[in-house]
């Protein structure tokens, strides 16, 4: 067990721990109890800058399965490194901020922490993990806790309901995952992730490359809600406020980035994978952006919006993976400029919309209301967080200083350099990128806009709860510390780039850089008059002319397809499905045991058919078989219109005493082919059977129906038919061919000698193969046991049975 | 000889297996009793008939019939005979407790 282990592990044995505080210690919030556990994680990275900024790679490896090839392999290089600060960092601020959130009478805050914990620890994994299969084991530990923490406030159905589609939506794409997983160690023989892409070359011709790569696509689109497997976000703000803070904004929606990221050296050289990746992202920022504008419903507005932003951060990974196709020529690097600008604004993202997820947490908590049409005018009430708000909202929208204009320069640029690319079609669908870029910018604007000047300006309404005011410092302070940090890496962005981004850059682009050699991943905040400066002032004029249009302009605010939504064919899609399985099984189970049985008929009659059909080793040969005579031929006639006359017997007692005389002929052909102990036996048996039967019977009361002959049913007639049909030929082609010597000629031979006995049918009875016998009886007297229950036992009534005597 | 027996056995089964189909209890209980001479009488024909004399030693004869299937049907009977007649009286109770041997009516109840 190494330190990096103990990480990951930290959170879930604080987890346990949360158990008993909140137990013993009640009139302390549990919260403070957790608090140190991010702490002391994100210290423990902060510490850790140093070593991989100068390339050191820390890893270490703690066997679990190693026949199978998983061992708990935990490595930190550039990129884990900053999602492992994201997590532990934003998570600090996160409790801090639920502290003051959830009030811990009213609350179950201990599940709420373990559940948080649990989150934690599992979304470190993911990020630390080498090996696919803990990778994915953390994964789905992520999906669980997310529902757990979705559905928190479990008495109310939307919760449940959001709570089950998030959970249905990721868990399927993780399954999905996890055979692309599969997959890749099909190929490779390896689950590591560096052993997977050190050999990259060799597996890019293997043909279940292309199937891999699509279904881990799958995984890492559901779980970063990209389009369409976005309907589960919106749903999930059912949440408490700091869950939507940290999870749907900051952590969990970017594993997906994550995994897009860490897999990239594997997959970047692939074409689909540029188009698939680039291309779904591209069109989940245009989506969310426009279906944030929409939205009345403040945390709903930042669901949309981070769904769109999740989608910028996929398509500049996949426009940085375009790199790969340049691999070799100086032209690389200068795609290499979009990887640059993902992951600078997933940091940005990060930051501006926890602080934004807050402010809505601290406006819902102090007003009672989300309802952007029920807000307005809190700019003077709540002015701290105001300034939060317009901070996050300006660097959400892409203004100058903030943090968020760099990162959308840098998304410009990244748009701008790929018309440039001249591979893949891209001369002529190359121009689609800037356009749809830019127009998504500008609904980034609006829906910014409206969420600032919506809620804070303007006239106050009379009719809310609660009487507004600001609120406690404790919940003041994360949402300001991310706010700060916005506005420092406005200003400094430098800071990141080579602390973090550049780490990061060659943890994407492993093979680019030749050793000692660095990514330029200087960021200027001025860059000259270029394009982009010009993009942006256009987004800004644009922007405002259509806020003060929003109210004339339909487009902007009123639904557009109601009438085909994904979320009612996500709905549908479920109704229909439970109502063909219960259509499907209330049409075979119908519970009749006729239908079971000809089920069973049918299935052995195909099932036969179909083999001897199909086998070459069938053969009727009647050369050997024996002469028949007279006397034969008698009895055979008598069984077989003995047998024919049970089914037309019109009481049951004629049908009795028929099936009797069937019995009878049969104990003829015992006699007729040599073989009188069976003769005896059946002869016994048959009498014993049919006194039996007619005891029984002749005591019933006489009912309607018994004396009814049996109703002429065609179908079962068929089946019949078959069956007896699909046994002569069993009959005669088993008769008619014998591949090897009958074993009895060693029981005829030795009865005597060995055993002492003549009857040979006897002997092996009783002494070759007594086993058979010993059992034999075991079952007539279980039978008789049996009977004697049945007879004795009396029910009463209403089925609670009675024991006698 | 082992045709028409073939061809009798087939006939043991459609009979069997038609009652085995119909909805009366008793009727089921009398298939299944068919169904086992049939299967008694495949047994014997598939390991040949009439191939010497019985499986006697006493008889010293040339060649005597297969005596191993003899001993798999002696067993067969006495288990059939067991399982059937325990089947009869739980017909027979059935029919006393609920009045009807219509297997249409037996049916269990929906979302049992």
């Amino acid at each position: 067990m190494y330190l990096l282990h103990l990480v990951i592990i930290l959170p879930f044995i604080f987890a346990l721990g949360s158990l008993f505080v909140s137990k013993v210690k009640q009139h302390i919030h549990t919260g403070w109890f957790i608090l140190p556990a991010p702490i002391l994680i994100f210290i423990y990275f902060v510490l850790r800058l140093p070593e991989v900024r100068n390339g050191e790679q820390l890893t270490a490896s703690v066997p679990w399965m190693p026949s199978l090839g998983v061992n708990f392999t935990v490595y930190l290089d550039g990129l884990s490194l900053l999602f492992a600060l994201l997590i532990s960092g934003v998570g600090s601020l996160v409790i801090l901020y639920s502290i003051f959130y959830l009030n811990k009478r009213k609350e179950a805050i201990a599940q709420f922490y373990i559940y948080l914990l649990l989150f934690m620890g599992a979304m470190l994994g993911v990020v630390l993990s080498d090996n696919l299969i803990v990778l994915y084991g953390f994964w789905e530990l992520t999906s669980i806790s997310s529902f757990l923490l979705i559905a928190f406030w479990h008495q109310r159905e939307r919760s449940r309901y959001g709570a089950l589609k998030s959970m249905l939506i990721t868990v399927f794409g993780g399954l999905a995952m996890l055979s692309g997983f599969l997959l890749l160690y099909v190929i490779t023989g390896t689950f590591s992730i560096r052993g997977i892409s050190a050999n990259v070359s060799t597996i890019a011709e293997h043909s279940l490359f292309v199937p891999a790569m699509l279904l881990v696509l799958l995984g890492a689109f559901t779980k970063s809600a990209q389009f369409p497997f976005h309907i589960w976000l919106p749903d999930a703000m059912e949440a408490p406020t700091p869950v939507s803070a940290y999870l749907h904004s900051a952590t969990m929606v970017k594993a997906g980035l994550y995994l897009v990221a860490r897999l990239s050296p594997i997959f970047a050289g692939e074409a689909g994978w540029f188009w698939l990746v680039s291309g779904t992202g591209i069109l989940t920022l245009i989506y969310g952006s426009y279906r944030a504008l929409k939205q009345t419903d403040l945390k709903s507005m930042l669901a949309f919006s981070t769904i769109s932003q999740l989608g910028l951060i996929m398509s500049l990974l996949g426009l940085g993976s375009a790199a790969a196709i340049y691999s070799d020529t100086g032209a690389s690097l200068f795609y290499v400029k979009a990887t640059m600008a993902g992951i600078f604004h997933l940091i940005n993202h990060a930051v501006f919309k926890g602080a934004l997820f807050m402010v809505v947490g601290i406006v819902d908590h102090e007003t009672g209301t989300r309802d952007i049409r029920k807000l307005g005018g809190l700019m003077s009430v709540m002015p701290v967080t105001f300034s939060i708000a317009l901070i996050g909202t300006f660097s959400m929208a892409g203004l100058p200083p903030f943090n968020g204009f760099l990162s959308k320069e840098m998304f410009f640029t990244a748009v701008l350099n790929i018309m440039e690319m001249d591979v893949l079609n891209m001369q002529f669908l190359g121009i689609v990128f800037p356009v749809i870029a830019w127009i998504a910018s500008i609904f980034t604007f609006i829906y910014s806009m409206l969420l600032l000047f919506k809620t804070f300006t303007g006239q106050q309404f009379d009719k809310l709860e609660k009487k507004p005011h600001e609120a406690p410092l404790g919940m003041l302070l994360p949402p300001v510390v991310l706010a700060a940090l916005a506005v420092v890496f406005g200003l400094f962005p430098n800071l990141l780039s080579y602390t973090l981004i550049e780490p990061a850059m060659a943890a994407i682009h492993p093979t680019m850089l030749v050793p000692g050699q660095q990514f330029d991943a200087a960021i200027h905040i001025w860059h000259g008059w270029t394009t982009e400066v010009f993009m942006t002032l256009g987004v800004v004029a644009a922007g405002i002319v259509f806020y003060r249009l929003h109210h004339r302009v339909k487009l902007l605010h009123q639904p557009l397809f109601s009438g085909i939504t994904l979320n009612k064919s996500y709905d549908g899609g479920l109704n229909l499905l439970d109502k063909a399985a219960k259509g499907l099984t209330d049409r075979y189970m119908t519970g009749s045991i006729r239908h079971y049985s000809m089920y069973i008929f049918v299935f052995l009659i195909v099932s036969i058919t179909v083999t001897m059909g199909g086998s070459s080793n069938i053969r009727f040969d009647f050369s050997e078989f024996a002469p028949m005579s007279l006397y034969e031929a008698v009895v055979i006639f008598a069984l077989i219109v003995s047998v024919i006359a049970v089914a037309f017997a019109h009481t049951r007692m004629m049908a009795i005493i028929l099936t009797g005389t069937a019995g009878y002929m049969v104990t003829l052909f015992f006699v007729i082919f040599r073989a009188p102990d069976l003769a005896l036996t059946q002869m016994i048996v048959e009498t014993v059977s049919v006194t039996l039967f007619l005891l029984c019977f002749y005591h019933l009361p006489k009912l309607k129906k018994e004396i009814e002959s049996m109703r002429f049913i065609l179908p079962n007639l068929i089946i019949a038919l078959g069956v007896g049909g699909v046994m002569t030929l069993l009959a005669l082609s088993a008769s008619s061919s014998r591949s090897f010597d009958s074993i009895s000629d060693f029981f005829i031979k030795e009865s005597y000698n060995l055993a002492g006995g003549k009857n040979i049918v006897n002997v092996i009875l009783v002494d070759f193969r007594g086993f058979d016998t010993m059992l034999e009886i075991v079952v007539l007297s279980i039978a008789s046991y049996a009977i004697y229950a049945l007879i004795r036992l009396k029910l009463v009534h209403e089925g609670h049975p009675v024991r006698r005597g | 000889m082992e045709l028409y027996m073939s061809l009798a056995i087939g006939v043991l089964f459609t009979v069997g297996v038609y009652l085995v189909l119909s909805k009366s209890l008793l009727r089921i209980i009398l298939g299944t009793s068919l169904l086992t001479h049939g299967v008694h009488l495949l047994l014997l024909t598939m390991s040949r008939l009439k191939t010497g004399a019985a499986p006697l030693l006493g008889q010293k004869a040339e060649s005597y019939v297969d005596p191993l299937p003899q001993a798999l049907i002696l067993t067969s009977i006495v288990i059939s005979f067991g399982v059937t007649s325990f089947f009869f009286v739980l017909a027979y109770k059935a029919y006393q407790k609920l009045g009807t041997d219509d297997m249409e009516q037996l049916r269990g109840e929906e979302n049992e």
